[in-house]
């Protein structure tokens, strides 16, 4: 084996694999056919909802759920049949599970010690596997003399100080106070990067995912219903729970009128979206754009001919800053539009006529 | 959209039976079941069994029970047993429930005084008390001496069954100011002060709040009592009182035999009756049993005490101890004194108790530590691994694990030990000598008696490790066996080594199942030695000695096992 003193010098990053993956407690089926794939090296996010099933899916990597049917690969073997012990895969529990009979130092050398790591290599692995988290000197302390920050830092050097080859990170950042969470999910982002660990990391929190996150899953009711970049899935939802999810959606409620190049979804006494022949819209989708893919115009202006308009009152706004938010109902819809705010402009009131430009290509046609 | 794209062919889903245990479990839980059916199970049922057949045939009958129910002497038995239980419940509430409530409510300087000296009748056997209330609250004791002397009467105290009551209520209020103070100390002061916020205050918060809270602690160290109580068999025994039930079991099988069937009906009454008053606990504190125990907060305000308020608390408080202690301050008395009767203190005093009893003591000594300490390691091994099973695992069947060995609370020490005699006798080792007639038993007899106790401080220390510790330690290649051990029994060793003190002090004075598995001097416990010396009234004096030792012994080894507990606990700070 060569040197492997430095908890940098990683064995090369494992691919993940999860196939047809069914799981159910009791009557309750959290897991239903799960089929993923995760790249060597890549940052992935499982996000979703609360209870979606995100924790019981990482578990099933580690080995602490059992699934019914279906498998689990790491690298190309399929590690379904065995215990946890036997997984090489790190762990940081949302809790931080430190054990608090033991000093930092002994809970970062647990994994090696387990692992029959000659003693010699113990104290160096133990000691750059806290440096490389920045908690060098505190490997006398006891859990319970950690700051939250600090624990957070002890769970994840011991379990990078195993070298595994795939690291699992259940909500991490939910214990930490919001400024901490953005520094610390940086760090996070560098250390992964320098590691060049595969990694997938659970979050609620779209933010957190889209921030650091190469690819996300996005989960709901135990089935995955997208994988893709943060900038796809924002782009492109496939259906209308990403869109909603993720960011914010005018969802709005339509019929299909007309066929061949008149073909419309027109919302009644509203906008009339003209859909290019070749476009597939399915019975009974929806019609789902971001706010800021619209823009308000005062009552009569002419908008641009890649903009389908519609006439409107404002009925409420929000002003945040760099943007401001407007509601408006047009027909039996009501909008929300984001406009750019600049020092010196003039808001539409509350009640005011207005025309909104919806840029028609933004326009996505989704379902359920 | 970028997701996968896996081929169904190569995903063939195979059914995989979720793992339930690992065959290491198996083999610890068919152990454990084997150990409790061979030494628990098995001698109960033989009593049983004997109780509902023909002697001499096998047949099933009823006609034993039907005796017993014709038979006045054990009717009134019976009656009485249950009337000194209840009257030594209500009686050791009394003593009990005003050091609860002051040292829990009230910001009151003797609490830990209270705690350690509301320990100490516990590792006193009943028994022992009973012979120096006698000499304070007999007919003839100090206390009506004085009484008659200065008012021309004298109050019953240790008459018939008084004075059961009595030593019962002293010895065993404990169980409930133990109960009931962890219970009041569980109640999470945000309850209290959101009562307060609402507008409610004094004697309605606490009627409305505190004492709903408090209840269920309450009625598992009431209950607790009465089947102490209802169990106990030197006691009654000593103070000369014959009809009650354990005692007559006992008379019955020592002066009629083995065979008789009237020993065994009793036992099953005994039986019936334990199980009968923790099924009505159990069912009285079911959906009232709110855990309000919440992380980090504390328990209820304690409030200051107003001068006047504070004497009377210091009043309430030096009166029942000084009841409390009095069995080891008289005790204390005896063992020096030359001559005691007839007067309210010894007429003079001596070392010459200690002298006599220290040779013939340390026989005696050596076995008390030897059955007592290893009673108690069986214990906690037992119930460590019982509660490992139970909380940890989805063995099937675990649960009836817990239930046989919390079982072992429904069955009497008397009944014990007429089943182990039963159930054994017969077992003959190579040398011919009966399996019954060997000390070991008298340790297993003591371990399944206080099996329960332990099993529930393991319980406790078990529960409050989270499991993600465990799972983080085979995250990082610990297999399961490994976990236990650097993980699991490091963080429950305070609750381990509790459960230890608990079954090693109260298995060093216990005798009720001692009494009938004794077979030779050589072999007999210090309580069986107290209760010998203690039936003559030559000699209470030696007894007395030997008593003072057993207390100081047993107090010892408890202080010293609490000392390494705390010491466990309080981690050092290390580092910077
Ligand atoms: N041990 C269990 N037994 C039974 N049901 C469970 C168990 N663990 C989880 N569940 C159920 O499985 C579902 C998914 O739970 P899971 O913990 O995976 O959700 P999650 O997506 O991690 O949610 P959160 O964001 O709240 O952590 C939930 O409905 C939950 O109630
Ligand atoms: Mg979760």
């Amino acid at each position: 084996m060569s040197n492997r003193s430095t908890a940098a010098n990683h064995a090369p990053a494992a691919r993940v694999r999860i196939e047809q993956v069914d799981l159910s407690y009791g009557d309750n089926h959290v897991l239903k056919s799960i089929n993923l794939e995760i790249r060597p090296g890549e940052f992935f996010a499982f996000l979703g909802p609360s209870g979606c099933g995100k924790t019981t899916l990482l578990r099933l990597i580690a080995g602490f759920n059992h699934a019914d049917s279906g498998r689990v690969l790491v690298g190309e073997k399929d590690i379904s049949g065995l215990p946890p012990w036997k997984r090489d895969i790190g762990m940081v529990f949302q809790s931080y599970a430190l054990w608090p009979h033991m000093t930092v130092a002994r809970n970062v050398a647990f994994g090696l010690e387990e692992k029959r790591v000659p003693r010699a290599e113990i104290g160096p692995r133990v000691a750059a596997a806290l440096d490389l988290v920045g908690l060098t000197g505190l490997d006398q302390r006891r859990p319970a003399q950690l700051s939250g920050g600090q624990q957070q830092r002890v769970a994840l050097a011991r379990t990078i100080a195993v070298e595994p080859k795939l690291l699992l990170l259940d909500e991490p950042l939910s214990n930490l106070d919001a400024k901490l969470r953005v520094q610390v999910r940086r760090e996070l982002r560098e250390l992964q990067q320098r590691l060049g660990l595969t990694t997938i990391f659970v979050t609620h929190d779209q933010e957190e995912a889209n921030t650091v996150c190469d690819r996300i899953a996005v989960m709901n009711h135990g089935v995955i219903q997208q994988v893709g970049t943060p900038k796809d899935l924002y782009e492109q939802p496939a259906n209308l729970f990403v869109a909603n999810f993720l960011g914010t959606a005018n969802i709005i409620e339509g019929r299909l009128a007309g066929d061949g190049a008149s073909r419309a979804f027109e919302v009644a006494g509203g906008p009339k979206i003209p859909i290019a022949a070749d476009r597939n819209v399915a019975p009974g989708a929806r019609m789902v754009f971001r706010p800021q893919d619209c823009t308000i115009l005062a009552a009569g202006e002419f908008s641009a001919p890649d903009r389908t308009a519609a006439a409107g009152t404002v009925t409420y706004r929000e002003f945040l800053g760099a943007s401001v938010r407007y509601g408006v109902r047009t027909g039996s819809a009501e909008i929300a539009v984001d406009c750019p705010f600049h020092a010196g402009d003039t808001l539409h009131e509350v009640g005011t006529a207005v025309t909104i430009a919806i840029a028609t290509s933004a326009v996505r046609f989704l379902s359920d | 959209m970028g997701g996968p794209h896996v081929s169904l062919a190569l995903a063939a889903p195979r059914a995989r039976a979720r793992r339930t245990a690992t065959p290491g479990q198996i083999t610890l839980a068919l152990g454990i079941a084997a150990f409790l059916a061979l030494f628990l199970v098995w001698p109960a049922a033989t009593v049983i069994y004997v109780a509902f057949t023909e002697r001499g045939g096998g047949a099933f009958t009823l006609v034993n029970f039907v005796d017993f129910f014709r038979t006045d002497l054990f009717l009134r038995s019976f009656w009485n047993s249950f009337y000194v239980s209840a009257m030594a419940v209500a009686g050791a509430s009394i003593l009990a429930l005003p050091l609860a409530y002051i040292t829990s409510r009230f910001a009151f300087r003797g609490t830990v005084l209270i705690q350690t000296l509301g320990f100490l009748p516990l590792i006193m056997p009943p028994f022992v008390g009973a012979v120096a209330m006698q000499l304070f609250f007999g007919r003839n004791g100090s206390a009506n001496l004085l009484l008659d002397d200065w008012f021309g009467f004298k109050i019953a105290f240790m008459e018939g069954l008084n004075g059961v009551i009595f030593v019962q209520s002293i010895h065993y209020f404990p169980f409930i100011l133990i109960n009931l103070s962890a219970a009041l100390r569980n109640i999470d002061g945000a309850m209290e002060e959101a009562a307060q916020n609402l507008g409610s205050s004094g004697f309605r918060l606490f009627r409305r709040i505190v004492f709903p809270l408090a209840m269920p602690g309450y009625i598992a160290g009431a209950s607790l009592v009465f089947v102490k109580v209802f169990d106990d068999l030197a006691t009654p025994l000593l103070l000369n009182v014959k009809d009650m039930l354990a005692p007559q079991a006992y008379l019955r099988v020592t002066s009629i035999g083995i065979a008789d069937p009237m020993g065994y009906v009793i036992s099953v009454v005994l039986i019936v009756a334990s199980v009968a008053a923790m099924a009505l606990s159990a069912l009285a504190t079911r959906g009232i049993d709110y855990s309000t125990v919440q992380r980090g907060g504390g328990g209820l305000a304690r409030r200051r005490l107003r001068p006047y308020e504070s004497a009377l608390a210091y009043l309430t408080v030096a009166l029942i101890l000084l009841l409390v202690l009095a069995p080891h301050v008289g005790l204390l008395l005896l063992s020096f004194s030359t001559v005691w009767s007839f007067s309210p203190l010894p007429d003079g005093y001596t070392t010459a108790h200690y002298a006599r009893i220290f040779g013939d003591s340390s026989l005696y000594i050596k076995n008390t530590l030897i059955y007592a300490s290893m009673a108690g390691l069986i214990d906690v091994v037992l119930g460590t691994a019982i509660a490992y099973l139970v909380l940890r695992t989805r063995l099937i069947g675990r649960d009836a694990l817990d239930w046989a060995a919390s079982a072992a609370l429904a069955v009497p020490g008397i009944v014990l030990g007429i089943g182990y005699l039963r159930a054994f006798y017969g077992v003959k080792l190579w040398d011919g000598t009966p399996l019954a007639a060997l000390w070991i038993v008298i340790v297993l007899a003591l371990a399944i008696r206080r099996l329960p106790y332990a099993l529930r401080a393991c319980y406790a220390a078990l529960q409050q490790i989270s499991v993600s510790l465990e799972e983080a330690a085979e995250n990082l290649g610990a297999t399961k066996l490994r976990t236990v051990r650097r993980i699991v029994t490091p963080l429950m060793m305070g609750g381990i080594l509790a459960g230890f003190v608990t079954s090693f002090a109260t298995a060093a004075v216990e005798l009720s199942a001692t009494l009938m598995l004794v077979q030779s001097n050589s072999d007999a416990p210090l309580a069986y030695g107290l209760y010998v010396l203690m039936q003559s009234a030559a000699g209470r004096g030696p007894g007395a000695a030997l008593g003072v030792i057993a207390v100081v012994l047993v107090a010892v080894c408890t202080i010293l096992s609490h000392a390494v507990i705390e010491r466990g606990r309080a981690m050092p700070p290390a580092g910077h």
